[in-house]
């Protein structure tokens, strides 16, 4: 995981509310068992019509997306993050994300930036004036800016720490072995296991 | 201060308290990890490139049910992604030493079936699997919760995750003597809770089932009821055990036995919430008006009780709102007005993790007993696992569904999601009794009504949205 401090890229305006991760990638593309390339699945079912927004030019290359409330909820797919990142979005907006989408972010470096509805529709129409206007999200300061409009957003610390030292989840928890140890070495013994339930293994 | 249910659970898994100025994250034991073809790949992946293995592969299972076709299940599967899933599934679980149900085994199934009719899901424990429906084991006092892929990952090399506790609401649902109305189940209980709190009314919270009505469920509508807690925009949901799921434990392959039995019934008496304890957030559903609820939009907030009429958006206050009603009721090709028993379907789907399991096929094979399919209406009816089929069919229940004309199919999670061959065509409406009724959903340009086992089973019979108490 790369660590996250700054980013610059254009921004683009997704004026919908409940985006849900089925709508960020269609099922049919989790079909896959690689860990890239899944941009092709992004927003799949929207890109086939030629007004949706990452079809202008000017938003084509865009890498911070600024959506409406409710972003990445349903499904748990981490595929959606995938396709954002695969894509090349650095940076999703939203007034409120899906739990696990928001989780699934912050572990595979998109910053999930929660910005207040009213400044949203300001990125928004700004975004909409200037197509192709590029946005600065500094993670430390905690502050999106784009032309002479500068709003603030809200991370967990956790997250924003975790995110500028580029720290990897599992290399965190294993540095306290010695408790999990300890931990399994308690628990009650008709605690159910899955050993011997199928034939062979 | 008193703890809540969930509280005593989190407290009970607690390897390492979070600490220190950041707020690190508490590190929380698992002791049960479901794996399916989905979402593994990529981390069985990971754990390779880093040289890491499967911790507890003996708190592992893993079986196959997204991709898998429900009919010819002899064959292999034809389509070719499909396959590279299930087999990379069978590859990386004999690599690792994880346990697997394949396709064709005895006790193949949907995930959140499997776990609870094995006894491998009890009270107390946590659960996790990469998939969101995971709140369905919650029904049994788990604290059970779908993770993300690389979440998948960390459990299988740590079987621990960091988290932050969750917030909890309490749901209550009451009626007056505990009972539900005729032809109401679990099923509408949680269309109408959804309804009444939004798709995002759950969100952080673990939801805690109490009241009357919900003592008086059975072991399998609670988990419906758990089931779509997601739905809510919730992390789990959850019920304190009791003598309901004691009982429905009670000579499972994994259930205790012995001196085991009663230590652990011993522990599970005192997973409830005590008196003093306070929740975040509480809402109330009172039943005994409720009737059968069913959705006509393209989320599980957007539903109404099946006497109700497709709503106008034009009636509606808030931009936002009407915006998101008028894209529905285009996605769904619904004039406003219509009254909701007037929606015909070409299609009914009964399966899924929310209503796949036993009592669910009795109770529409209870409606379709004697009565036919109407034409030009295809019903699949799908059961859960290989266990619940073999079930239905020692109590001669897929006689019943084929006599009426529906079709019997093997177990896995089938028209729930478009990721099989079991799918909706473009423009294809369905009644559906599975949990989600997003655009393409079941297919991409199907359009999905969720709706109760009954509620299928009657639609089935008069080809347009109905309750059983609408058949002569
Ligand atoms: S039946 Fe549907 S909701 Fe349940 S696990 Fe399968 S795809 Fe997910």
């Amino acid at each position: 995981m790369h660590a996250f401090t700054r980013h610059t890229g254009v921004g683009v305006p997704l004026r919908r509310s409940d985006v849900d991760t089925d709508q960020i990638i269609p099922a049919v593309y989790l079909k896959r068992v690689s860990r890239t390339g899944f941009e092709d699945g992004l927003f799949a079912a929207w890109r086939g019509h030629e007004d949706f927004v990452l079809n202008h030019e000017a938003y084509r290359s865009g890498s911070v997306l600024v959506a409406g409330p409710d972003f990445g909820t349903g499904s748990s797919r981490e595929h959606a993050v995938w396709a954002l990142l695969d894509y090349g979005f650095r940076v999703v907006i939203s007034p409120r994300f899906g739990d696990i989408f928001r989780g699934n972010a912050g572990k595979q470096g998109l910053l999930a930036a929660q910005c207040a509805r009213e400044d949203v529709e300001l990125l928004w129409k700004l975004l909409e004036t200037e197509p192709g206007t590029e946005v600065t999200v500094d993670l430390q300061e905690q502050t999106v800016q784009a032309k002479d409009l500068t709003v603030g957003f809200a991370i967990d610390g956790y997250t924003r720490w975790r995110l500028l030292s580029g720290l990897d989840d599992i290399a965190l928890s294993l540095h306290y072995v010695d408790e999990i140890d300890a931990f399994e070495a308690q628990r009650p013994s008709w605690l159910p296991t899955t050993t011997g339930l199928v034939r062979g293994s | 201060m008193g703890r809540t249910l969930a509280a005593k659970v989190w407290d009970a898994h607690v390897v390492r308290r979070g600490e220190g100025d950041r707020a690190a994250p508490d590190l929380l034991y698992i002791d049960l990890h479901l794996v399916h073809e989905v979402t593994s790949p990529q981390a069985f992946d990971g754990l390779r490139l880093a040289r890491r293995s499967v911790r507890r592969p003996d708190l592992t299972i893993a079986t196959e049910d997204h991709n898998v076709p429900t009919t010819d299940i002899e064959l292999p599967i034809a389509d070719e992604v499909s396959r590279i899933q299930v087999e990379t599934l069978r590859r990386n679980c004999a690599e690792f030493g994880v346990p697997l149900y394949p396709m064709g085994d005895a006790e193949q199934g949907i995930v959140h079936v499997v776990g609870p009719q094995l006894g491998l899901t009890q009270p107390g424990m946590t659960v996790v699997c990469g998939d969101s429906h995971t709140s369905t084991h919650g029904a049994f006092g788990a604290l059970a919760f779908g993770i993300g892929t690389s979440e998948v990952e960390h459990v299988m090399a740590t079987q621990t995750l960091p988290l932050r506790p969750f917030k909890t609401m309490a749901v209550i649902v009451n009626s007056r003597d505990g009972s539900l109305p005729a032809g109401v189940t679990s099923k509408d209980i949680i269309l109408a809770v959804i309804a009444q709190i939004g798709t995002g009314g759950g969100q952080g919270y673990v939801l805690e089932y109490r009241g009357n009505v919900v003592e008086q469920l059975s072991m399998e509508a609670r988990m419906t009821v758990c089931n779509m807690s997601i739905e809510a925009g919730a992390r789990a949901g959850m019920i304190a055990p009791d003598a309901t799921t004691f009982d429905y434990l009670t000579g499972r392959p994994r259930a205790p036995v012995g001196p085991g039995w009663d230590a652990a019934v011993q522990y599970w008496r005192a997973l409830r919430t005590d008196d003093d304890a306070t929740f975040d957030a509480e809402v109330h559903i009172d039943t005994d008006t409720l009737t059968p609820f069913v959705t006509w939009g393209t989320n599980p907030g957007q539903g109404l009780p099946l006497s109700g009429r497709v709503p106008d958006p034009e009636q509606i206050t808030d931009d936002g709102e009407r915006l998101a009603v008028r894209k529905a009721l285009s996605y769904m090709d619904l004039k406003p007005g219509t009254p909701l028993r007037e929606i015909a379907v070409d299609t009914v789907f009964l399966g899924s993790c929310t209503n796949g399991r036993i009592e669910d096929l009795r109770a529409a094979a209870g409606v379709l007993a004697g009565r036919r399919v109407r034409d030009g209406v295809r019903m699949l009816v799908v059961p859960g696992s290989m266990r619940v089929r073999a079930q239905a069919e020692a109590e001669g229940l897929h006689e019943v569904f084929t006599a009426a004309g529906a079709q019997w199919r093997s177990a896995g999670c089938s028209m729930c999601l478009g990721m099989n061959p079991d799918q909706l065509a473009v423009g294809e409406r369905c009644a559906s009794t599975s949990n989600r009724n997003f655009e393409g959903r079941q297919g991409k340009g199907g359009r999905t009504h969720l709706v109760s086992p009954l509620v299928a089973a009657a639609t089935a019979v008069r080809g347009t949205l109905s309750a059983p108490a609408d058949l002569d």
